[in-house]
């Protein structure tokens, strides 16, 4: 049996389901991302392990014992707040020490832990400093130190790091994926942002209205995204609709202006599907040499890559090329679009999720 | 560079401008008749003829060496003192129960505690008076169980009744407002780290909320000091309040200087107390309070 494990959850307010039947299991020590846009429950389901939303049905149990409806000040779980809800009255060592204090620790014990972790978020030398006396990064880290100070069972972070700017939080993701493989702690992170969850989690969970579609290691996510919607929202993706044309691992797909060779999978012959294609697995070749030619329409200088917008008789086709010195093509020059036949994905169309605007997603994000 | 003096002149002048105003306003409404109580609280008077221009400090000898005085003042102090522990009391709670309801229970609940403020204090103190009269509906009650008509009307006690009565929405509104700042986040904070629900309210709720609960008590504590209709209304002809006091020296005694003295003694002492309440609070958090 996994360490934590929710059970069938649901939290219903009135007839509005937010978390709908959650089925998770974390194994010890694990790094478990909830992935998903605003309002997709995963923050409710944070907050239901945590003990302060109420579960409607379900069962949660951690290290054998149900905690379904205990208490949340007998959990025994670290959390960091979005908002690190720090103690503005107290010091950082008096934030840090309360939860020792709850605990009745003896005094020279308390000291001790508490050197240990200011010591492991580098705040030693602020520890006489109160929280608005500090910086943003130095608060997520108070409120690190607070939640691992008491060695909780589990650690929940709740969106640790939107608060920061983008510098800081590149750092601190790898700083808190250093922390938390050094003390072990099982962690259990929600985010919205891609890109944290997949730089420091070991399994993703990605939800999408109150629903799990996909649970996987950061990198099956991004190579084999289960549905439309992950394969828009984890990373950028190229998708084109087609028909399957003939099935199985030498497979074609017709796309009105081409046939595609593809592994298709599951899809039977006839099946409407999106073909997924990430935009730097594409590359430029002379026109007539690939499986397309197109119009350059427009690119983007994003410093290491460049991302093009090329417009193909199947559609806009997003491009990244990494800036390797070479001069980048110019905007309204006519080019072939390459792609290898097996980094292609085959998504099944009726499981694209929410539609969001066309087939494929721009960002620059 | 005389467009660069002239700029600065008028931004020197500026805000004297934009404070002129208030100030005549307040300098006319306030300190002249301070000070012209001031002046007055030195004169001499004279039954046959009345205030002479002649200075003397008999009546403040007579306000801090008469026990009838003194004893006012004691009462008056008390009084208030028991008033703002009673609202603190109940309006902290209050204000902390508010903060945590719903949508259109908060709203309705607010008002109900301000209604008060919205009714003439006289009223009020004859709302009370009839409730409290030896016919009235508590002693009807207390009848009921058993208990003797009581004598409440024309006690302390009316008077620390009523005065809590009208003083309470002072001590809500700035606790309330300082338990809107309150990340409810902190609570939960202070839970997962194992606190029970009555040491979040004492280690992270009250601290933080403090700054609300002095500003409260300094309100209560001073307006009921200085509470006129309430005390003469509810302590009757005898139980005397320092207002009332004044109130009798000017229009019954016709001692107007002597009045003035009690007026001018009450407002210090209520600035001494006031002050250092304020500063032994403070004192106590200004670090963490900022």
């Amino acid at each position: 049996m996994s360490f934590l494990t929710l059970t069938g959850v649901s939290k219903a307010y009135g007839s509005v389901r937010v978390v709908a039947d959650m089925n998770l299991s974390v194994e010890r020590g694990e790094f478990v991302s909830l992935l998903g846009p605003s309002g997709c429950g995963k923050t409710t389901t944070l907050q239901m392990i945590a003990g302060f939303v109420e579960v409607t049905s379900g069962r949660i149990s951690l290290d054998g014992r149900e905690i379904t409806h205990a208490r949340p000040n007998s959990r025994g779980l670290g959390i960091v707040f979005q908002s690190y809800a720090l103690f503005p009255h107290m010091t950082v060592s008096e934030n840090v020490s309360f939860g020792l204090e709850m605990r009745r620790l003896p005094k020279a014990e308390r000291r001790e832990r508490l050197d240990a972790v200011l010591a492991l978020v580098q705040l030693a030398p602020l520890a006489a400093r109160y929280p608005r006396e500090l910086s943003g990064g130095q608060r997520q880290r108070v409120a690190l130190a607070r939640a691992l100070v008491i060695q909780p069972r589990v650690l929940l972070l709740d969106e640790p790091l939107s608060n920061l700017d983008a510098k800081l939080r590149e750092e601190m993701q790898f700083e808190l994926r250093q922390i938390q493989r050094t003390v072990g702690t099982t962690t259990v992170m929600v985010t919205h942002d891609q890109h944290e969850a997949m730089s420091i989690s070991d399994r993703v969970v990605v939800m999408e209205a109150g629903r799990v579609t996909q649970i996987d290691d950061p990198q099956r996510l991004y190579e084999h995204p289960q549905t439309r919607f992950i394969s828009t929202f984890v990373g950028k993706a190229n998708l084109i609709r087609g028909r399957v044309q003939s099935a199985g691992p030498q497979g074609r797909v017709d796309l009105g202006a081409m046939t595609a060779d593809v592994d298709a999978g599951d899809a039977a012959a006839g099946d409407e599907v999106f073909l997924s294609i990430r935009p730097e697995r594409l590359s430029f070749v002379p026109p007539g040499q690939g499986q397309i030619d197109g119009v350059v329409r427009e690119r983007f200088f994003l410093g290491s890559q460049w991302l093009y917008h090329v417009t193909t008789a199947v559609g806009e086709l997003i491009v990244a090329c990494p800036n390797d010195g070479r001069p980048p093509l110019e905007e309204a020059r006519r080019t072939g679009v390459d792609w290898l036949s097996r980094l292609v994905q085959v998504l099944p169309a009726e499981a694209a999720g929410p539609d969001p605007q066309s087939g494929s997603r721009v960002g620059l994000s | 560079m005389s467009a660069g003096t002239g700029r600065s002149l008028t931004a020197k002048t500026t805000p004297y401008l934009l404070s002129g105003p208030a100030l005549l306003l307040f300098s006319c409404l306030l300190l002249v008749p301070l000070l012209l109580t001031a002046a007055l609280s030195v004169s001499v008077f004279d039954d046959a003829i009345g205030v002479r221009n002649e200075f003397t400090l008999a009546h403040y000898a007579a306000v801090l060496t008469d026990e009838y005085y003194l004893g006012i003042f004691w009462r008056t102090f008390s009084v208030s003192a028991i008033t703002t522990i009673i609202c603190l009391l109940i309006g902290a709670p209050e204000a902390y129960v508010l903060s945590r309801m719903g949508s259109p229970w908060r709203s309705i609940f607010l008002v109900i505690v301000l209604a008060p403020l919205l009714v003439s204090v006289v009223v009020r103190a004859f709302g009370w008076s009839m409730l409290l009269s030896p016919t009235g509906l508590v002693n009807q009650w207390l009848a009921l169980v058993g208990l003797g008509p009581v004598q409440i009307l024309y006690t302390e006690l009316a008077v620390i009744i009523a005065l809590t009565h009208v003083m309470l929405p002072f001590m809500v509104i700035p606790v309330w407002t300082s338990l809107q700042t309150l990340d409810p986040d902190g609570e939960r904070a202070a839970l997962s780290l194992g606190a029970t629900p009555f040491t979040v309210l004492r280690r992270v709720v009250l601290p933080q909320v403090l700054p609300g609960i002095l500003s409260g008590s300094l309100m209560v504590f001073g307006l009921s000091a200085s509470a006129f209709a309430i005390p003469g209304l509810l302590g009757g002809r005898r139980l005397k309040m320092v207002a009332t006091v004044v109130y009798d020296e000017y229009l019954h005694e016709l001692n107007w200087p002597l009045g003035a003295a009690i007026a001018l003694t009450l407002l210090l002492a209520n600035l001494v107390i006031m002050l250092t309440y304020n500063r032994v609070i403070e004192g106590a958090y200004r670090k963490s309070l900022g």
